[in-house]
């Protein structure tokens, strides 16, 4: 119950700091769809798995957004359903034989796949753009022309419905029989596949939901910028979003966002004062975390808002 | 030919990474920046050589007094700061450690050598060239660095298999519990291995400093290389990890010429087409013995 309340007042402070801030806004929604592609990621920490390549799906997705806004004119929202989609097509076809890998083989082979796309993107220039990558108009939101200002707004308003939608399909997903089995793929697989179940299919249908949940959040952050780059799907995108997710703590869905409006704005602030120790930054915060609240940020509040904690 | 050298280089950080994963069980992300450490050390060396004037013969040895003084040091802190501390970690957690110690360094290596790239190539021209059926190669890159890299193979052979201390780490990489319940100093070996394998890394990129220019992200790329070397061989096959990198250093070479768009994706090609067929690598079972 208080959990609920504590969602709804920080979603409230949300809105209201973007709406009442506009130069806030283009932080607020980058944070937002970052932490719709940490949620992703968390569904993978949920079964032991930690994947150095997820920024691919979010990149997918982009390009999907920009390819289809400037071929056929969609609409916001089609363009972010229809990229969804081809996210969670890719993760499927992907999904088939990644799931067959565990620790350190799964995280680097999507790594491997993340490159391999950032490559291709940057060399097939005529097609991609290349390095500079693509920009597209902005497109009609709900078929409604908007200005720059109220589109973001729209845009907002959508992002927090989504991420709440998000958050609440994946804490119903960890409850149901799916998400306790993929939970039971990191404390004993072989017990899994005794009781029947298999653990490859569990797992392949977690990793289709977190690719899904990188392309929201891929295209999401497309039209927020009106601009796509292969950067997106850089191996550094990736790190920052497993950073991301133990931050804010991958218990709850609830601590990718805490987790990503923290970074974000921590990006903000050191990127100005300390300049060109960003990483190193990040690394040492990372490296703390690890060893002091191995729960992250959600970890420590979890008590008090009344909800037990996993790491 | 040019996939010899390059794949001289490859196998040394793969075969430190995968000495390490051996006795740790961690595989160290960290440990592409020792590659990018080790060459932008041996290159700072090499402009103090010219500097100050000293004979030019200082160059080749100034090479190995790099990679051993950034292997030790580094490998030494990141032993005492982080991995040991890590042992009984969640997994997940470890590599997320590793990650953090690489770009931690990653930032550091790029405030102390900033971001252009840097490139001393006097070892290599002094060495003078070699005429292979007609195309000139330098000296260095066809003698030196395979010879290097085959030196190093075969002298960790031989350490593990013939000296007192050899055994000892192929005892902990065996069995660390059982190791230590047999008088072995598991914590004493395990930081000779990393400060070894730390050093084989920074050697790696001593070597290929003349060579290749140096920029930052030059240690996040080795690391993903060398990973998928030693993913390919198998984690932990010394043997095996040589013949990856051989592989996927002359198939790139290949590639220049053949196919030049694809150049940069070969290795992971390869990498995802082995682990397809042979989820636990090319070697594992074939090589057999485990470090």
């Amino acid at each position: 119950m208080r959990l609920r309340l504590v969602t709804g007042v920080l979603m409230l402070l949300v809105l209201a700091i973007g709406l009442s801030f506009p130069w806030l806004k283009t932080p607020v929604l980058l944070a937002l769809s970052n932490g719709l592609a940490v949620a992703g990621v968390i569904v993978l920490i949920r079964a032991g798995q930690v994947s150095f390549g997820h920024a691919m799906f979010a990149c997918m997705s982009g390009y999907a957004t920009a390819f289809m806004a400037r071929a056929w004119h969609l609409d916001a929202l089609v363009l972010i359903a229809l990229s969804t989609g081809v996210a969670a097509l890719a993760g499927a076809i992907v999904g088939v034989f990644i799931v067959r890998y565990r620790g350190i083989f799964f995280g680097m082979l999507n790594l491997a796949l993340s490159m391999v796309l950032f490559s291709v993107l940057g060399k097939f220039g005529s097609l991609t753009g290349g390095t500079d990558g693509l920009r597209f108009d902005r497109p009609t939101f709900g078929f409604v022309h908007l200005e720059r200002a109220g589109f973001e707004t729209a845009l907002l308003v959508l992002a927090l419905a989504l991420a709440l939608g998000a958050g609440m399909l994946l804490q119903r997903y960890f409850a149901s029989v799916s998400g306790q089995a993929l939970a039971a793929i990191k404390t004993n697989e072989t017990r899994l596949e005794y009781l029947g179940i298999s653990a490859k299919r569990v797992f392949w249908g977690g990793y289709v939901f977190a690719a899904a949940l990188c392309g929201v959040g891929g295209s999401l952050f497309a039209l927020t910028q009106g601009l796509v780059t292969p950067e997106m799907g850089y191996w550094v995108r990736s790190g920052e979003i497993v950073f991301i997710a133990i931050l804010g703590g991958s218990g709850h869905a609830l601590g990718a966002f805490i987790g990503a409006f923290v970074f974000e704005f921590m990006k903000l602030y050191v990127s100005a004062w300390l300049t060109g120790a960003w990483q190193l930054v990040m690394g040492l915060v990372l490296i703390t975390i690890v060893f002091v609240a191995p729960k992250g940020i959600f970890g420590l509040l979890a008590n008090r808002l009344g909800v037990g904690a996993r790491p | 030919m040019d996939g010899l050298s390059s794949a001289a280089a490859l196998f040394l950080v793969a075969l430190g990474l995968t000495l390490i994963f051996g006795v740790m069980r961690i595989l160290n992300i960290a440990h592409g920046s020792l590659y990018a450490w080790g060459g932008y050390f041996a290159a700072t060396l090499g402009v103090l050589i010219t500097k100050y004037d000293l004979s030019p013969l200082w160059a080749l040895p100034a090479l190995f007094v790099a990679a051993l003084a950034i292997g030790g040091f580094l490998g030494t802190v990141l032993e005492f700061a982080l991995l040991r501390r890590i042992l009984d970690k969640d997994p997940i957690l470890q590599l997320l450690v590793t990650f953090g110690a690489f770009m931690v360094l990653e930032d550091l290596q790029r405030m102390i050598w900033g971001v252009q790239p840097v490139f001393v190539s006097n070892v290599v021209n002094q060495l003078g060239t070699i005429n292979v059926s007609g195309v000139t190669y330098t000296r260095y890159q066809l003698m030196v660095l395979p010879g290097v890299a085959l030196l190093a193979f075969l002298g960790l052979r031989w350490f593990l298999g013939n000296t007192p201390l050899g055994r000892q780490v192929t005892a902990v990489t065996h069995h660390r519990e059982v190791a230590s319940a047999m008088g072995v100093n598991a914590g004493r070996v395990t930081w000779l291995t990393i400060v070894v394998g730390a050093s084989l890394g920074a050697l790696g990129g001593a070597l290929a400093s003349p060579t290749t220019s140096f920029t930052p992200g030059i240690g996040a790329e080795m690391m993903v290389l060398s990973f998928a070397v030693v993913a390919t061989a198998g984690l932990g096959q010394i043997g095996g990890a040589a013949i990856a990198a051989l592989m996927i250093g002359l198939c790139r070479s290949f590639a220049v010429y053949l196919l030049p768009e694809i150049e940069v994706l070969v290795p992971y090609l390869i990498m995802v087409g082995v682990l397809l067929i042979r989820p636990e690598g090319l070697f594992s079972t074939a090589a057999a013995r485990r470090i």
